[in-house]
């Protein structure tokens, strides 16, 4: 296999992914409604019970909105890379793996492609909701909008690798419900998403601990640092290690009999 | 191309679903693989595509055990799913360079292809139709010409036929024996009617796991005393032809 083999696919299954984002654009459209009423409604009744002091990136006074919004980015990757891996292995997207593992290419290089490409449409969703937080005020400087670009690539490998992960070997989160109870609402909730960890660390050190040991919160700081143009090596460090590593562990042990990919017979 | 089954046996979870199935098929022969639901074909296909590992016994594409070249095979391979695995939302050459991406086509050469492989099932007029709006022997056609993209030489279909009515069950059934005497194609074609079955054709007969049978229709019969392939079938897997 040459390497344009490997080009072709890839832009293939980018290809495919956009195009269907585009069929389903209202579909999309929706799910900007989670972050949008978090950071008008919920950021509206938190900024009045938490002060935010000065903390890095930030170099003055921030409104709550201001501080969430990396959070929310976060968020909205976070349910789109969960939400896609489930239906890569149980419903929609079930006639496209198919199709997609009788490619004679490898098959870790297609999966870190295919989630790849649904990070790239999650990311399309991030960078609206970033228009969008202009409304609120939330204005980062105006190169921070293509500094960001690593970070939540980053964050949408390792958010779409620990789905897939999930998917294929926890057999009792297989449906969303499960997913959203056990996986995604404790990784933000338990993030620094909603609020400073020095924070957390008043209420509670062991809580604080545990959201150190989130990788969540080290993407959502990289997302954080970087649309603020400040360097961040532990949070970036992190947030790459962990994503190789669940790449790996994901791919390395993906097995489709595990899944719903083969049809009722694997079931 | 030569494709031999050695021996395979497969468990899920400690229940055999296939014992000891060897075979080898015939380059540029129609074969069907008849069995009864739940006999191990949908199995037998995981193993042959690598969805499934194996466990026991081994598959040889070309002397190639799909052990070793695992990925390479699946250049050999064209496969349509029992279940629908096109996107009904993009066009029908949309699904096409989908496909064709995968296996490395460029965009250029997936058109040409897919619109060479459209217009011989004579569905060229519909390529920019939504899958969503053609008829179930229709997008049938089309996961076949997809599978046939890559100009594989041995070309799976997994029943094929479920859910369609019989004049297209029979028209696809014609146009896969027109393609296997055109192109030369080695076809494994699985299913549990015995009316997608003819004498002359290579039958394996896959009943809870064994296959019981593997020749050509009339030998079977005769080798089983009996009258036609379905007394045959029914005799040896206890089973009415459904």
């Amino acid at each position: 296999m040459k390497a344009a083999h490997y080009w072709h696919c890839f832009v293939g299954i980018q290809t495919r992914e956009w195009l269907r984002f585009w069929q389903q654009r209202t579909r999309f459209a929706s799910a900007l409604v989670r972050p949008l009423l978090w950071l008008v409604v919920f950021a509206a009744g938190f900024r009045a019970v938490l002060g935010i002091s000065i903390i890095p990136p930030y170099d003055t006074y921030i409104t709550y909105e201001t501080y969430i919004a990396p959070g929310l980015c976060g968020m909205i990757i976070l349910f789109n890379s969960m939400q896609g891996a489930l239906s890569m292995v149980y419903d929609r997207e079930l006639g496209s793996m198919r199709v997609l593992l009788m490619s004679p290419l490898p098959r870790p290089f297609l999966l870190v492609t295919k989630l790849l490409a649904m990070g790239v449409v999650s990311i399309g969703q991030v960078y609206v909701f970033l228009l969008l937080t202009l409304l609120v005020d939330v204005e980062p400087p105006l190169w921070g909008y293509l500094a960001v670009l690593p970070a939540l690539i980053l964050t949408s490998l390792m958010l779409g690798a620990l789905g897939l992960l999930i998917a294929t070997w926890i057999k009792q989160l297989e449906n969303f419900a499960g997913v959203m109870n056990f996986v995604i609402f404790p990784m933000f909730f338990m993030s620094s998403a909603l609020y400073p960890l020095w924070r957390m660390n008043e209420a509670s050190p062991w809580l604080y601990w545990i959201c150190q040991f989130n990788p969540f919160t080290h993407a959502v700081e990289a997302i954080r640092f970087s649309l603020y143009l400040e360097w961040n090596p532990m949070a970036y460090g992190i947030t790459a290690g962990v994503t190789v590593v669940l790449a790996l562990l994901a791919t390395a042990g993906f097995r489709p009999q595990r899944t719903k990919i083969l049809g009722t017979q694997s079931a | 191309m030569t494709i031999e089954a050695r021996n395979l046996s497969f468990r899920y979870g400690g229940k055999p679903v296939l014992r000891e199935v060897s075979f080898a098929l015939t380059s540029g022969r129609f074969h069907a693989l008849l069995g009864p639901n739940g006999a191990g074909k949908s199995t037998l296909f995981g193993l042959l595509t690598r969805l499934l590992a194996l466990q026991e016994g081994d598959i040889l594409l070309a002397g190639q055990s799909l052990k070793k070249q695992p990925a390479e095979a699946m250049r050999q391979i064209g496969v349509v799913f029992q279940q629908n695995a096109l996107d009904l939302d993009l066009t029908v050459r949309q699904n096409l360079q989908y496909h064709a991406a995968l296996h490395g086509l460029s965009r250029k050469e997936a058109r040409k292809r897919g619109d060479r492989e459209l217009e011989r099932f004579g569905l060229l007029d519909r390529a920019n139709d939504a899958v969503r709006q053609l008829n179930g022997g229709h997008r049938r056609r089309v996961e076949i010409a997809r599978a046939l993209l890559h100009e594989p030489s041995l070309l799976l279909l997994d029943e094929p036929t479920v859910g369609l009515d019989v004049a297209s069950r029979k028209a696809l059934n014609e146009h896969v024996r027109h393609l296997c005497e055109s192109d030369g194609l080695t076809v494994l074609w699985a299913t549990h009617l015995i009316e997608e079955v003819r004498e002359n054709d290579r039958v394996l007969i896959l009943h809870q796991g064994k296959l019981l049978a593997n020749g050509t229709g009339s030998a079977i019969c005769e080798a089983e005393g009996s009258r036609d392939l379905a007394e045959t079938f029914h005799s040896l897997t206890g089973a009415g032809s459904p």
